[in-house]
């Protein structure tokens, strides 16, 4: 049994407090920053973010500055305070004071959430086009649009300040362009269109900085390079629209030979920076050339260029120049002049010391073999994977297969070649590897003889990887008739030198094994009896593996009861397998990621249609299934939309079915539900429901229209529950007023366990109803379904007013409208204590007035509810009468049904 | 195998780590939406792999799907993670001039100052690094921006005595 009292154990409170006393801004501040440094050593922080909250509404910028940091540090952006944070935001946006906005501007940029692109995604841009933002803020809110089109595209308006942000790249002040050409190049990704003007514009300003002295710039030339991040990302925004009009064209092409030829100059600086940023932008250009694939002349001087790289004394520059070609070697114009760079590139297969730099020429290899150089580079990778380091074996092995099958003239060599992979690089030739060679061997009949003299000739080294027993195996089974003639591999030699084999191997090659001797006894009739005597042998016959038994027991029984022609038929050649898409190529796909595979695939095949066929164009639709979808996973934390909230449609009436014990019926209320919501209206924390089973605990929190609750299933029983579900039902009235958002729970709660819910809660405008919580869980084997009334009431959303007895009576009398005031008179059901009356009032929301009414046994209090659409303001007035144990409660506020739903709620308390 | 971390839409940084060669992580920069788990797992891997490199490596490396950038300074590893289209070298002088801001703010920079003044360092690189994308370059108006946010801080709280010493 858990406790009652034990509910202040539970966990999360999100909350500080020292004692009972609230922390001032100074320490909240300083805790808050020793919270984080906490968390910057590596330790978790699960509370504290209430207090940062609040920093974010201080006026001293220390305070605000460090509730910030600690939001874009500590606040993932499904957090459920979000919609709080967003508050103080909207705030500091609308200061005008730069500094805050600036503030402001990074948290949104930091967190990105969609909340804050519902919140800010209209008012951002115009902030960025005004006029007289500074030009810091315009920084700011052109990268935290940004962030915000790329968390929620569908969110952010397009509209005239579109054309505005287009022109941004004319500015004056480079830092605003810098920002500006981030956010225009992704949004022309989405909206090419819309954006087209901006590739003129851009091409004239990195026509101006690539021809600007090194002094020009000022601050924004960097080691004597100008601007380099801006031209870097000029030429990005370029690499989103094919080459311009001839206008554009021309100059743009004087921009990327301008580049060009700065790359032949004498360096101005010996420092590394100034190599890397001159370089970064020459390596963009190149990007831009190659995207653009139209000039023959650029082209060929990229790669002459690159070539200068691959033998620089800087890795990076290497390492750059293998990746680079890469791309190079799938343009038709280009490809010629990537291929003389070979010996250079297999020599850095040798020579290179870092692995990952080898592993680029592995790859630009590949990009670049043909039909003519397939010999070569084949050979030379086959050599490399002697030595290659174990990390890049297994796609050196696919990326070998691949070429040695597509570039084949003469399937001997290719056979020769999967058979050296198998024997050098055994353990990481994959089953799709050894598969395919089988599969080309059985489609290709001029090559059948060789194999199988080849297998065999392989099998009699001493120690032979298991695969090529495999492999051998199975070609000899199918085509060791075409070398039998030979005395020197007579069917019994091959028998026996398959069988030597037989007991080093796993139990799945065993299985193939036993099929190969089926297929003997087709082939060669004289070693039937030999092959019946192992078969019938115990180590078969009684084999512990039931796969390997049952073949033993059913192949000795097909050996002996079928005639020759029903063995024949049984045991025929395999048939041709239909051409498809090489299982290597969808492999390698799915190790590399399919773009990348993909594209050079694509290319190589432009270029190369005349050979082998090769692997068939994979149709967008079966690489797509092929290789893991882009959007399914993203790690399994992206944007999980909420869990709906509310009762499947069919449902909308609560206390149906009373007898119903099927899971989707909802149960009545619970015995008690009522008091126990009551209870709730002036607290906001404790156990809302308990039985035998199971206890429902409450924690909320309430800030304007906004709030979060906290909810506690506790497991009393020493049993797990299953398929635990609890679900929020609303009304479609209260769905209307009142939004609740929360995510399921783990449906498993394990016997003496506690499991926590919470719930984000939005008051949209005034409402009646409460949410009822429904509970459906096996315990045992007996499904238990539980209903009770969430205590979210109107009365939640108060903000205390205090004020002076003139403004009361003032207000009130404005409030004199028959609609606007309620009056309930009733009989007192609790004792009637004064302390006790003035603690429900402050629990009910309201600020009690002191010294306001003339007669000080009664009660005054003043509030404002909070929705998201309208704030409505309250006057209460409650008169004790103790001889009759009566009250008289009166609620004056400026709309009828919130006096009607305060009064309602209030009038229970007493 | 790995889950795939994508994004519809082209973006810069994905990330940024420093951490010390013992491994201690001293800052970090999240630029796509991660759980801590994930986080965690994150770090803990690649402090492994890049503690692991010699140091005449070069400064690139694949990992996962994107591309590592990395680079040592004294007791300091910078390292930024970005998507497979990216530019290393720009990204490598995104690290050399935010060492050059740290430099310049703190007066030759070192680990400690990293440490004890740990909100500094996130501020400065928000001001130069916004949503993984460069805002401002110019090591004026960045610092300058910086300065003037002390100078509200001074203005404004004569009582706060410094962070590191409340840490202490």
């Amino acid at each position: 049994m858990l406790p009652a009292d034990e509910f202040s154990a539970f966990p999360a409170s999100p909350t500080f407090s020292v004692g009972d006393k609230a922390l001032d801004g100074y320490s909240k501040k300083k805790y808050v920053c020793k919270l984080l440094f906490i968390f910057l050593l590596g330790h978790d922080i699960d509370f504290g973010h209430m207090e940062a909250v609040n920093l974010l509404s201080s006026n001293r910028y220390t305070e605000k500055q460090i509730g910030y940091l600690f939001i874009s540090v500590l606040v993932n952006s499904n957090s459920e305070l979000i919609r709080l944070i967003n508050n103080a935001i909207k705030n500091d946006l609308a200061s005008r004071n730069p500094t805050f906005m600036g503030l402001a501007l990074h948290c949104i940029a930091n967190v990105g959430s969609r909340e804050m692109a519902e919140a800010f995604a209209g008012e951002i841009p115009k902030i960025l086009v005004a006029g007289d933002t500074m030009d810091s803020v315009k920084q700011s809110a052109a990268l935290c649009l940004l962030r915000l089109y790329r968390t929620s595209p569908d969110l952010v308006p397009m509209g005239d300040w579109t054309s505005r942000v287009v022109h941004l790249l004319n500015d004056q002040h480079l830092g605003v362009v810098t920002a500006a050409t981030s956010l225009i190049t992704t949004l022309a990704q989405k909206n090419p269109e819309e954006f087209k003007t901006s590739v003129s514009l851009a091409v004239s300003r990195l026509s101006r900085i690539v021809t600007s002295a090194s002094t020009d710039l000022q601050d924004y030339t960097y080691y004597f390079v100008p601007a380099p991040w801006l031209s870097v990302k000029l030429l990005r925004l370029l690499q989103c629209y094919p080459p311009p009009d001839p206008a554009v064209r021309g100059r743009l092409t004087e921009c990327l030979e301008t580049i060009l030829n700065k790359a032949q100059e004498p360096p101005k600086s010996k420092k590394v920076q100034h190599s890397n940023a001159k370089n970064a932008v020459l390596f963009e250009a190149i990007s831009l050339i190659i995207h653009h694939d139209s000039e023959p002349n650029l082209l060929v001087r990229a790669c002459n260029q690159l070539g200068q790289f691959l033998q620089h004394r800087e890795t990076n520059l290497r390492y750059l120049a293998l990746e680079s070609m890469c791309t190079l070697a799938s343009s038709e114009f280009s490809h010629e002049a990537v291929k003389t760079h070979i010996e250079t590139v297999t020599n850095a297969l040798k020579t290179e010391r870092d692995v990952s730099v080898r592993q680029r020429a592995v790859d630009l290899l590949y990009a670049m073999c043909d039909r003519s150089n397939a010999q070569q580079i084949v050979a030379e990778m086959l050599s490399y994977l002697e030595t290659a380091d174990y990390s890049i074996r297994e796609e050196i092995v696919l990326k070998v297969a691949i070429l040695a099958e597509k570039y084949a003239v003469d399937y001997t060599w290719y056979v020769d070649t999967i058979l050296n992979l198998i024997r050098i690089a055994g353990d990481y030739v994959s089953e799709e590897v050894w598969y395919r060679v089988i599969q080309i061997v059985i489609n290709r009949d001029d090559v059948q003889g060789y194999a199988a003299k080849t297998v065999f000739e392989a099998l009699q080294a001493p120690a032979c990887h298991e695969n090529l027993v495999k492999v051998g195996g199975y070609i000899l089974g199918e085509f060791g008739n075409l070398i039998a003639g030979d005395p020197r591999s007579s069917p019994l030699i091959q028998f026996n030198l398959l069988h030597s084999k037989f007991h080093l191997c796993s139990v799945p090659t065993r299985a193939l094994l036993l099929s190969t001797y089926i297929k003997f006894v087709n082939l060669f009739p004289e070693v039937k009896t030999t092959i019946q005597d192992v078969l019938r042998s115990d180590s078969q016959l009684k084999n512990a593996d039931v796969e390997l038994q049952q073949r033993a027991v059913e192949y000795l029984r097909l050996s002996t009861v079928a005639s020759t022609d029903i063995l024949a038929t049984v045991l025929e050649e395999m048939p041709p397998f239909p051409e498809r898409e090489s299982s290597i190529l969808a492999k390698l796909k799915k190790k590399k990621g399919p773009s990348t595979v993909t594209d050079l695939e694509e290319a190589k095949r432009e270029r190369s249609a005349d050979i082998n066929g090769g692997p068939e164009p994979a149709p967008a639709s079966a690489s797509a299934t092929s290789t893991p979808s882009p959007s399914a996973d993203l790690l399994g934390l992206g944007a999980a939309p909420p869990a709906p909230v509310g009762p499947p449609p069919s449902s909308g009436g609560l206390l149906v079915d009373v007898f119903s014990d099927s899971p989707s019926a909802v149960a009545p209320l619970a015995p008690g539900s009522e008091d126990n919501f009551a209870r709730f209206v002036c607290k906001n924390n404790g156990v809302l429901f308990e039985n035998q089973l199971l206890q429902i605990g409450l924690k909320s929190e309430f800030r304007q229209n906004l709030g979060r609750m906290f909810i506690f299933y506790g497991n009393k029983t020493s049993t797990q529950f299953l398929s635990f579900t609890p679900t929020l039902i609303c009304s479609d009235d209260l769905r209307a007023n009142l939004s609740l958002q929360t995510k399921p729970v783990d449906p498993t709660v394990d016997g003496g366990a506690q499991v926590q819910q919470v719930v984000n809660i939005e008051c949209v405008s005034d409402f009646t109803e409460a949410p009822v919580l429904n509970i459906q869980f096996r315990y045992g084997g007996t499904f238990q379904n539980v209903s009770v009334k969430l205590p979210i009431t109107l009365n939640k959303f108060f903000q205390p007013t205090e004020m002076a007895s003139q403004d009361f009576f003032q207000r009130w009398k404005q409030l004199s409208n028959p609609q606007q005031e309620v009056q309930n008179i009733f009989k007192a059901k609790h004792p009637m204590d004064t302390e006790i009356t003035k603690a429900k009032i402050i629990g009910f929301g309201s600020a009690l007035l002191e010294e306001v009414d003339p007669n000080p046994a009664n009660f005054v209090g003043a509030g404002i509810i909070h929705t998201k659409t309208t704030q409505i303001g309250c006057l209460l007035r409650l008169e004790p009468n103790l001889q009759a144990q009566m009250y008289r409660l009166t609620l004056r506020t400026s709309k009828e049904t919130v006096s009607q739903r305060l009064c309602e709620l209030l009038s229970e308390q007493f | 195998m790995y889950t795939r971390i994508q994004h519809p839409l082209h973006l810069s940084m994905q990330f940024m780590l420093l951490f010390s060669r013992q491994g201690k992580l001293r800052l970090q920069k999240w630029y796509v939406p991660l759980s801590d788990k994930e986080k965690k797992k994150i770090t803990r891997e690649l402090v492994q792999t890049v503690l692991a490199r010699k140091p005449k490596m070069c400064s690139f490396l694949e990992w996962r799907d994107l591309k590592i950038v990395y680079k040592r300074y004294a007791s300091l590893y910078f390292c930024c993670a970005i998507e497979d289209q990216d530019n290393e070298l720009i990204t490598l002088e995104i690290i050399h001039r935010y060492v050059e801001l740290l430099d310049k703010y703190f007066g030759s920079v070192c680990e400690l100052d990293i440490i004890f003044n740990f909100e500094k360092a996130y501020f400065i690189l928000d001001e130069f690094l916004l949503g993984g994308e460069v805002q401002e370059t110019s090591k004026k108006n960045v610092l300058k921006a910086i300065e003037q946010a002390d100078l509200l801080q001074e203005s404004q709280n004569e009582e706060w005595g410094g962070l590191s010493e409340d840490i202490l």
